[in-house]
């Protein structure tokens, strides 16, 4: 299995220097695994460092912000020793970029179909002028845009059509890894549901693998076929999204998450969220960074800060010291020996 | 209309159009032939998607934009220019970060309404924007009132700007999009609050949200906007669950979670694509204009159109409840008979 | 829905406390504490020299002395001492450069403020009058104007006053146009505040930034036009400010005969006052923009 590893990051580490005393943490400790072809969602609410995460993954990160520990490797190969000419190579081809302000990002004074031609001009200087029209245009359509839109500028689309040209653009060039931080959150429901269901076509046919990063963790249930859960710069839940869907989420913060989202069509019950709201993260905390907020608290919460452990079987990680207890973890009780490693998935 | 006819209504609309001016092009209307009615105690949700017109809506009854036709009356009186009119509806905000001045304390954003209101003297005034702060669970208070606003959290905020609504004491309360910029997690919270405080104050509550799972648990009734028009309307389960307009029907089946499993998520999806693929790029993708002509605003997305949909569409009942759609697709099943 | 006991993200401090929290983070700043701490000389001295010394006109045995114990600063071609006059021009030229900045930003923030506020016809007028005083070349008006008056202090602070306060005006109504439409304004209007407490409560405080870097500018403008009018013989001879002294020094060749401490403290003293002032307000800029301080650090 673990030469299906595509994209892997260990042990992330992301600080923002402010310049006024101690740096802020917005990422810590963080690993997460992407297999090749599969979707793997992070979820979280604003200022969790799932955005953040994305920028490390992909190194774009900006000052302030700059990566403090860990590695992120894409085919084993480090993409923090990369140097710039390396990098340039790396990005398009190999690993792509969709980010939530994506559609803003068009240049608004040229064409899309210059747009694409300049990507087509930097990455494949062979390409003639007829291929990469044929090609920018057979982009468009998989994207489910005509392709006389190669014609137009950015403001003549709307914005569920400028955000479909920026997914056809990260995957001008057939890379294996996008990640997509909230593409669809500007977007409205129908728009958005046309350009998952593109996203999730257009997988099936390519084979590229997403790492999908959004608030909307329902939308994940239905679209990922793994799920990391994060919560104050950490990873709180890291499953298979199978089990989450089914009622099995351990970590209290993830079940709190799912009780947000009142069911479309269930009933009227337990219509509250999680009370309370996410923790300064320029505050350090000894304990669990959810105590204060968490129904499930015991003592040791705020005393000790419980490490991601492997609870149950498959792939099944909390953060959580009263997880392994719950009556909802439907698992065997797991064996110390279930093979923990401290930080992530070995 | 539907529920809730038993009490005197609190907010009667009728027939409201608004209409945009725009340089060198014939106007735009925003909102077109709207008529509801708001209940104290009840809650109306208004269902739409961007560019709907459902903040139009708002925005024409809290007097910030003048309506082109139609009428407003409040507790059956037609008055709406006056003073009292504007205290007795009040307004929260979607954007919690630019709906408080960030010159003042929260303290002030309570006193001045209440000041202002005659609501208070000055002697009273710090105790009664302290149960104010009560009122919306900001506790302790007099910390609360002397905080900043951006010192506070979006949820946090949220509540002082639902208790600087309050202020005026308000029989009507428009709740544009109140929790979607707000962290997932504190959003059933501030619904919850609304809930609470209708009922308690006897508040009539229109809740305008795009999202048509919170607006079927928090209201009783449901409209649904588009472009300008109500196109299907009754008590929320009726047209939630089993919608009935094709605009509906596409908003609900199109909502995260609304098919229940991940299997069914992607049958549906399967289904979907296939549907698609029988159509070409084109004419999907120009729909977003909506016709000039009087017919139905749907009908170059709908799956269902017909010839007959480039006339008006009627609003057609579909049963004792007040469940109802303006769509020509339920004319004949209406014409031979109500629905039991 | 349970009552929830919200905990407050920040504990609110004592304003007073807050207030001095600030200040104290404002002072931290190296080019405002440079900024202020030249002009409060150069204020100290132009408010209080006067006092200590004598007449500046006065005139002694000792012709075009370079500088020495007895005249710090040397004395002119008619035997004043340099440096007494050099004080007694502080006062002078700061007070014209205050008034007239004053008065230039009271007239920009009723025009501004009032015409992007109230919109329509007012707006529309005042617009245009602002642009008409934009578009006139600002000197040569002045030149014009200061002939026409006749010289005086009065005259001169009118003039320099009437030639900057459109600029500022336009922005601080671009500024106006934006708060205006903000929601807690509309919030204001909905609970049924007044016009006038909208605009002085709701929105002026959310301005004043924008205001103090204006009357900031506005000084060195001022200064700077005041002196160069004086130096063009427009001002009137009798007032002393820094500008008269180099149109005495120019006048009686002070610059080709050599008598250098007659020309550079006055010419010296503008061009430290307009650098403190700008010291000033970048200062404050990066006080209140904490992005630029971050942006500063980094190597």
């Amino acid at each position: 299995m673990t030469d299906d590893i595509l994209l892997a990051a260990h042990h992330v580490d992301v600080v923002y220097d402010t310049g006024e005393g101690t740096p802020t943490h917005a990422v810590r400790d963080v690993a997460v695994e992407l297999r090749r072809g599969e979707l793997l969602g992070i979820a979280g609410e604003s200022g969790c460092g799932k955005s953040t995460l994305a920028y490390a993954l992909t190194r774009l990160l900006q000052p302030p912000a700059r990566l403090a520990a860990g590695t992120v490797t894409l085919d084993g190969q480090d993409l923090y020793a990369l140097d710039r000419e390396a990098l340039r190579a790396v990005r398009w081809t190999r690993l792509s970029m969709v980010f939530q302000s994506a559609m803003n990002a068009l240049n608004p004074v040229t064409t899309v179909g210059r747009q694409f031609d300049d990507i087509f001009r930097a990455h494949r200087p062979a390409m003639t002028a007829t291929e990469r029209r044929a090609k920018a245009g057979e982009l468009l359509d998989m994207v489910g845009i005509d392709p006389s839109r190669l014609r137009s500028h950015p403001h003549e689309l709307s914005g569920g059509m400028r955000q479909r040209v920026v997914i056809a653009m990260a995957l001008a060039l057939d890379p294996d890894v996008v990640v997509m931080d909230e593409p669809t959150t500007a977007l409205d429901v129908v728009v958005q549901r046309e350009i998952l269901d593109e996203i999730e076509e257009l997988r099936e046919r390519l084979g590229f693998a997403v790492i999908f990063i959004t608030h909307d963790l329902n939308l994940l249930l239905e679209i990922s076929d793994r799920l990391a859960v994060m919560y104050a710069g950490r990873i709180v839940e890291y499953a298979d999204t199978a089990r989450i869907a089914e009622g099995g989420a351990l970590h209290p913060y993830t079940r709190g998450l799912l009780r947000s989202f009142p069911a479309l069509t269930g009933d009227r019950r337990d219509l509250r969220g999680i009370p309370g709201q996410p923790p300064d993260l320029r505050l350090a905390t000894p304990g669990c960074a959810f105590a204060d907020r968490c129904e499930a608290v015991v003592e040791r919460c705020r005393a000790q800060r419980p490490e991601l452990e492997r609870v149950g079987e498959g792939l099944s990680w909390a953060a959580c010291h009263v997880a392994r207890h719950h009556p909802s973890d439907r698992q065997a009780v797991p064996t110390e020996s279930a093979g923990q490693t401290r930080g992530g998935p070995a | 209309m539907t529920t809730g006819t038993t009490t005197p209504a609190a907010l009667e609309v009728d027939h409201l159009t608004v209409d945009f001016k725009r340089r060198g092009a014939p106007s735009l209307r925003a909102v077109d032939d709207v008529t509801f009615t708001l209940h104290p105690g009840h809650t109306l949700a208004l269902v739409g998607e961007s560019g709907s017109g459902k903040s139009t809506v708002v925005r024409a009854l809290s007097r910030l934009v003048a309506p082109s036709a139609g009428h407003v009356r409040l507790a059956g009186a037609d008055r709406t220019r006056d003073a009292a009119y504007r205290r007795a509806v009040q307004m929260v905000f979607q954007d919690p970060f630019a709906s408080l001045n960030p010159a003042h304390t929260v303290g002030h954003h309570l006193r001045r309404p209440l000041l202002a209101g005659g609501r208070a003297t000055r002697s009273d005034v710090d105790a009664r924007a302290a149960r104010l702060l009560d009122a919306v669970n900001l506790t302790p208070a007099a910390d609360i009132a002397r905080a900043r606003p951006h010192e506070l959290s979006g949820g946090q905020r949220q509540r002082v700007a639902i208790a600087r609504a309050l202020a005026p004491e308000p029989a009507v309360l428009l709740a544009d999009e109140p929790v979607s910029m707000l962290d997932v997690s504190i959003r059933l919270e501030i619904l919850g609050l609304l809930d609470r405080l209708k009922r308690e104050r006897r508040l009539a509550l229109l809740y305008v949200t795009h999202d048509l799972a919170t607006a079927r648990h928090f209201a009783a009734d449901v409209m649904v906007m588009y472009r300008g028009q109500i196109v299907e309307r009754g008590p929320s389960d009726d047209v939630i669950l089993r919608p009935r307009h094709p605009y509906t029907q596409l908003l609900a089946s199109a909502a995260p979670g609304a098919a229940g499993s991940r299997e069914r998520a992607r049958e549906a999806r399967a289904a979907r694509l296939a549907a698609r693929r029988a159509r070409p790029a084109q004419p999907r993708e120009t729909s977003r204009h909506a016709p000039p002509d009087e017919g139905c605003r749907f009908r170059p997305r709908c799956p269902l159109a017909t010839d007959r949909c480039a006339r008006r569409p009627p609003v057609v009942p579909l049963g004792p409840t007040g469940h109802e759609a303006r769509c020509w697709l339920h004319v004949d099943a209406a014409r031979q008979g109500p629905a039991a | 829905m349970t009552a929830t006991a919200t905990a407050l993200a920040a504990p609110p401090d004592d304003t007073a406390a807050a207030r001095g929290g600030r200040l104290r983070a404002a002072l931290r700043s190296g080019r405002l504490r440079a900024g202020l701490g030249i002009v409060a000389v150069l204020a100290l001295t132009a408010a209080l020299g006067p006092l200590f010394l004598g007449d500046p006109d006065a005139v002694s045995q000792d012709l075009s002395q370079a500088p020495s114990a007895a005249h710090w600063l040397g004395t002119t071609q008619t035997g004043q001492d340099v440096f007494t006059q050099f004080v007694v021009a502080a006062r002078g030229t700061l007070l014209i450069g205050a008034t007239s900045a004053l008065i230039a930003t009271a007239v920009s923030a009723v025009v501004g403020i009032g015409g992007g506020f109230l919109g329509g016809l007012t707006d529309e007028a005042l617009s245009l009058l602002s642009n008409i005083f934009l578009v006139i070349p600002g000197l040569p008006l002045v030149i014009v104007v200061a002939a026409y008056v006749g010289a005086g202090t009065g005259a001169t602070i009118l003039v320099i006053a009437l030639t900057t306060w459109a600029a500022s005006a336009r922005v601080l109504r671009a500024q106006t146009l934006s708060l205006r439409t903000r929601d807690y304004v509309l919030a204001a209007r909905l609970y049924g505040e007044s016009r006038r407490r909208i605009v002085l409560v709701e929105i002026l405080p959310n301005e004043l930034a924008i205001i103090v870097s204006q009357f900031i500018f506005a000084v060195i403008f001022a200064v700077l036009t005041q002196a160069a009018l004086a130096f063009l013989g427009l001002d009137d001879p009798s007032n002393l400010t820094w500008g008269t002294m180099l149109y005495f020094a120019q006048n009686a060749d002070a610059l080709t005969g050599g008598a250098w401490w007659w020309f550079i403290p006055p010419g010296l003293a503008i061009a430290v006052l307009g650098a403190a002032l700008s010291l000033i307000s970048f200062g404050l800029d990066e006080v209140l923009d904490p992005r630029l301080r971050a942006r500063r650090r980094r190597p």
